[in-house]
């Protein structure tokens, strides 16, 4: 029997990489619909929700990755997964923006003493005066 | 011995000073190893990230984010440590940033900020500048789970036409010695070169390419300000490396110092003590 055809597959999220190598066939959670891409199919892309992906690898063993949801892009030699380490809805990041707005809203409410631009930029010279000075300073005593 | 018992504890207080800056220094050693770690492993994803976009943008779909508007609004993402003790990394951020709120204050744009990190927050919450979102705490490996929401924030805004331009501002780790403030212009995506792609083959599209771009930018924004806020921990990390190691030498200089003077004094409370003796077997 001639050689099984492979195709290449990475599997990479935000954090790391998850997988790489390659594969007789892969079946992917896409937002349409489970989907399993052998080698040689056409270009795709197309975006995933939460699920699992199966990896069928060339040894006759199948690896499964979770994946939070993320993107699924399809060449004729290689398949990548760009998977969300974070599961991931529109109403979670809704609750997660809004959070993140109060949190802005709170630290402005006890915002003590205003100061100007300025006033904040002659700050930091002098911060950065104080440590060159430091500096000369340790030079001196070598 | 009068005024040796007081040089003697202030040399244990700064033996113990020095301890502490040691342990810090080995500590941020560690940490910055890890932080590098994590920064090379984020790099497939943005790499890959930056070949898929590079490619829908080459297949003429159009999206807002892309797109170049007027800049009457200005939004930077500051990402600035949570602890101090890292010399002036956290300073020289805060430079850059006041700089480039100038530099678009000057051209009549309206300047809001998104914070990330404590430092930050403490000493920009002080000036007159609208912040849209914070979040601190990150700690020393930040999730991407946690800045989800602070960067949809900023997104949102810039979809609603609230935000025409929108930067990062981070420490950029060139290497262990050296960390320098880095701007980097997130929105609009500037152009992506895409080399190598010759190939004039298109998608098929799983829902409509619209719908997959705007998935695909905001994740890659996501990725970018993850990328920064761990870059930014390893700049940290380097920098109090550094900051702690001349607090130990110093330490150990110092100690130095005193111990000379210690000395000094004990000798001379001796030579004293024996002149008097001396002094007085004389007179007997």
């Amino acid at each position: 029997m001639a050689e099984a055809a492979t195709i290449q597959v990475d599997i990479v999220s935000a954090e790391g990489e998850i997988y790489s190598g390659p594969a007789l066939e892969v079946i992917a959670p896409a937002s349409q619909g489970e989907l399993g891409i052998h080698p040689r199919h056409a270009p795709l892309l197309t975006l995933l929700k939460a699920g699992e992906v199966r990896v069928k690898s060339p040894d006759g063993e199948e690896h499964f990755f979770f994946v939070g949801g993320g993107a699924l892009e399809v060449q004729p030699r290689k398949i990548t997964v760009l998977a969300d380490t974070a599961l991931r809805a529109r109403d979670l990041d809704e609750a997660a923006a809004v959070a993140a707005k109060q949190r802005a809203e709170e630290a402005l409410r006890d915002r003590g003493s205003k100061i100007t631009q300025a006033e904040a930029l002659a700050e930091l010279a002098r911060a950065a005066a104080q440590l060159k000075m430091l500096e000369r300073l340790r030079k001196l005593r070598g | 011995m009068p005024g040796t018992k007081e040089i003697r504890t202030k040399i244990a207080s700064v033996k113990s000073t020095q301890k502490i800056t040691k342990a810090m220094q080995m500590v941020a050693t560690s940490k910055m190893r890890r932080a590098q770690e994590r920064m090379r492993l984020a790099r497939p994803y943005a790499l890959k990230m930056r070949n898929v976009i590079g490619h829908l943008t080459q297949a003429q779909v159009r999206h807002p984010f892309l797109e170049p508007r007027e800049p009457k609004a200005v939004g930077i993402i500051m990402i600035s440590t949570d602890r101090g003790l890292a010399g002036g990394l956290n300073a020289n951020v805060f430079k850059q940033t006041l700089l480039l709120t100038r530099e678009w204050q000057g051209k009549g744009a309206q300047v809001s900020l998104c914070l990330i990190g404590t430092k930050g927050l403490n000493f920009f919450r002080r000036l007159d500048l609208p912040i849209m979102a914070n979040v601190t705490g990150l700690g020393d490996r930040p999730h991407i789970n946690d800045l989800i929401g602070t960067v949809k924030v900023m997104l949102d805004a810039y979809r609603e036409g609230k935000l025409d331009r929108l930067f990062l501002v981070n420490a950029q780790f060139v290497n262990t010695m050296t960390q320098k403030p880095d701007v980097q212009q997130l929105l609009p995506v500037e152009p992506m070169d895409t080399e190598g792609l010759q190939e004039h083959w298109d998608y098929i599209y799983e829902p409509e390419a619209e719908a997959i771009l705007d998935g695909l930018l905001m994740r890659y924004i996501e990725s970018q300000v993850y990328r920064g806020a761990v870059e930014n921990v390893a700049s940290e990390m380097a920098a109090r490396m550094i900051a702690m190691g001349a607090a130990s030498d110093n330490a150990g200089k110092l100690i130095g110092e005193l111990q000379l003077i210690y000395n000094k004094a004990r000798q001379a409370a001796i030579t004293k003590e024996l002149s008097e003796i001396v002094g007085g077997a004389a007179a007997v």
